[in-house]
């Protein structure tokens, strides 16, 4: 591990990040404040959070419809990212894009999707502009297990293969495609068994460990960067929470059973986080309860400042839609 | 004089000399089967003239990631296989700048070859345009010529927007003068979006050509001139943004609108024409308005029935002559 204390630390930080501000969208969505629909995250914290700290801020990612906490991950300001997700004027998007459009292209966020798998191929060509234009920047692109059966999957794995792009292919395998089981929708036994079909490295991780993830992850980066090609990381993970805020009153019956959720509740990837970091003498007792105390009073402070952000002005309507007037 | 197609790869040299961050992708660029890539590989190498796999869905997002991050591709397709790559083209091309609240710049020109009139039947025969202009986010360029083929081609390889260029395929091997480069103003060719062309003046009737329409148009206002009827003949050149002005000051002075679109007519470029000028100039028309687009049936193969379904000089002339009745 190559790991430092302060690094360590900082990944904590963004697992805690994540799940508070997630806590928050939960208790919004509760008061009725939440405008659309919204995907937590919680559960699969070290899987997103693992991921980015392998990578530098000119790195770029891609995301889905479960989309808060990879932009947060990236180092993503929560303020803004409440503040989109409420519709506002300082949101991310400026209140156009919402929970599942999240995206700071100044941090290297190109944003996440609605449709799943869609951004996998924007993120191959973002590697493609890294091929071309001789930079060193790599891309990686977080997916779900259902995302992986899409055809937009599958050709952009193709193509990053044959042109030996920087692209790090996650697919986040949290068992479910909204109630759909991977054990139905995937025709092999791993999404990682897949890489050799097209001629990559598949590597499997738990996606509950955050260095694991980042062991994982950095690998795959320094071969990208070393102009080596793509790689399919595939991290079992879970998530904790229904699959959107309110499904819970749509399904028709239980897809998963209540000892398999508890199961797997009991592999939180922040206690595992906090307790190896702690156990190798990395972080105290005291500094994490101290991370954790402030990254809730950050969440607090991100929703107070969401809920003062304006509303964009019916005049706002059509700014945005063209980079070249028309 | 030049052909279309001769006029496109020029635009393409040009832009891809002046910014080397313009590059091409497509499939079979490299033996150039659809005429307007001879040559690029051996003057700019094969990573800027890139041959993709069978993959539309794919190497239209990887063009547009591309474009996120300081590229201009140049990608080049042909209509009907739009369809296999619709999730990148609407849910990505045509949203994500609106989206993420103005972040992302897409300066991708997909350059589209658009078949038809030639037995190729349903599958090979789209002109789908107007799909995309009813989708926010898209500019849409159609060319009938070569001069604008190429000034509106370098225009758009230099938006920062998703430019969708529809060539027309009965357009593509028509000759037209495309003036050299050291004889223009400015030393280049540039054609602005938005500014339609009137191709023909004329008195009696305003008649809006769209792509292979404009050709139709010509040849009825030519097939007319003889009976003393004057045809005036608009190009608008660009769908979206589209010049509804020019085309509202013809129908002031003219009374009279002919649209002729060779797309489907429901929902089609004619029909949003001539929605906005019933809309919007009402009460200059002195008679119905009148659409002469394709009939609202697939493209057969036989050719005994595909010419049937497309619009005709002969077909306009009866138009222009309903709305003179």
């Amino acid at each position: 591990m190559e790991l430092d204390k302060q690094q360590l630390e900082e990944m904590y930080r963004r697992m805690c990040r994540i799940r508070y501000f997630e806590e928050a969208v939960i208790a919004i969505h509760s008061s009725g404040e939440l405008i659309g629909p919204a995907h937590p995250y919680i559960g699969q914290e070290a899987v997103a959070v693992g991921a980015c700290a392998a990578l530098r801020d000119d790195d770029r990612i891609a995301g889905s419809h479960r989309s808060h906490g990879h932009p947060i991950a990236k180092g993503g300001d929560v303020k803004r990212a409440m503040a989109e997700i409420l519709g506002k004027v300082d949101g991310f998007c400026k209140g156009k894009g919402g929970s599942m459009h999240l995206a700071d292209f100044s941090i290297g966020i190109l944003g996440e999707s609605g449709i799943v798998a869609s951004s996998v191929p924007i993120a191959t060509g973002a590697a493609l502009a890294s091929k071309l234009g001789k930079k060193d920047f790599v891309s990686l692109v977080f997916f779900g297990d259902g995302a992986s059966n899409q055809g937009s999957c599958h050709e952009s794995m193709n193509m990053a293969a044959l042109w030996d792009l920087p692209v790090i292919f996650f697919c986040e395998n949290n068992g479910y495609a909204i109630t759909t089981s991977y054990k139905n929708s995937v025709s092999v036994e791993h999404v990682s068994d897949r890489a050799s079909a097209y001629g990559m490295p598949g590597v499997l991780v738990d996606g509950q460990d955050a260095i694991a993830v980042w062991e994982a992850t950095n690998e795959a980066v320094k071969r990208a960067r070393a102009g080596e090609g793509p790689t399919l990381i595939e991290a079992m993970t879970y998530r904790f929470e229904e699959h959107s805020l309110g499904l819970d009153r749509i399904v028709k019956s239980r897809y998963r059973s209540q000892e398999e959720v508890d199961e797997a509740k009991k592999r939180d990837p922040l206690d595992i986080h906090r307790a190896a970091i702690i156990s190798h003498g990395f972080a105290t007792d005291a500094e994490c309860d101290e991370i954790e105390a402030t990254e809730k009073a950050g969440i607090d402070t991100a929703v107070e400042f969401a809920r003062n952000s304006p509303f964009p002005e019916p005049g706002d309507l059509f700014d945005d839609m063209w980079a070249t007037p028309v | 004089m030049k052909t279309y197609i001769q006029a496109i790869a020029e635009a393409t040299i040009e832009e891809m000399e002046r910014d080397e961050t313009v590059f091409t992708m497509g499939e079979d660029l490299r033996q150039s089967v659809y005429g307007a890539t001879a040559g690029l590989v051996e003057r700019f190498g094969e990573d800027r003239v890139i041959d993709t796999p069978l993959s539309e869905n794919g190497f239209f997002g990887a063009a547009l990631g591309a474009s996120l991050c300081g590229m201009r591709p140049i990608v080049e397709t042909v209509t009907s296989f739009l369809w296999v790559g619709m999730d990148q083209l609407i849910s990505q091309a045509s949203k994500m700048r609106y989206m993420f609240g103005g972040q992302a710049e897409l300066p991708v020109t997909f350059r589209i070859r658009m078949f038809y009139a030639r037995g190729a039947a349903a599958h090979h025969s789209d002109r789908n345009y107007p799909i995309f202009m009813n989708t926010p986010g898209l500019k849409i360029i159609c060319p009938t010529n070569a001069y604008d083929a190429k000034g509106l081609m370098k225009t758009a390889v230099r938006d920062n927007d998703v430019c969708m260029l529809f060539e027309d395929g009965i357009a593509i091997s028509s000759r037209t003068e495309v003036p050299d480069n050291e004889d223009l103003p400015g030393g280049e060719l540039l054609v602005p979006f938005g500014v339609a062309n009137t191709v023909r003046a004329g008195s009696d009737v305003t008649v809006v050509g769209i792509a292979g329409g404009v050709q139709h148009a010509l040849d009825a206002a030519t097939i007319l001139e003889a009976e003393g009827i004057s045809l005036e003949v608009i190009d608008p050149r660009t769908l979206v943004p589209l010049d509804m002005d020019t085309i509202l000051k013809s129908v002031e002075r003219t009374g009279r609108l002919v649209v002729v679109d060779p797309a489907h007519k429901v929902c089609s470029a004619a029909s949003e024409i001539a929605a906005t000028v019933a809309q919007e100039g009402f009460w200059s028309l002195q008679a119905p308005i009148q659409v002469v687009a394709s009939e609202q049936v697939n493209v057969p193969y036989s050719p005994a029935l595909e010419p049937l379904i497309y619009p005709t000089p002969e077909k306009v002339v009866t138009a222009v002559r309903a709305v003179l009745d």
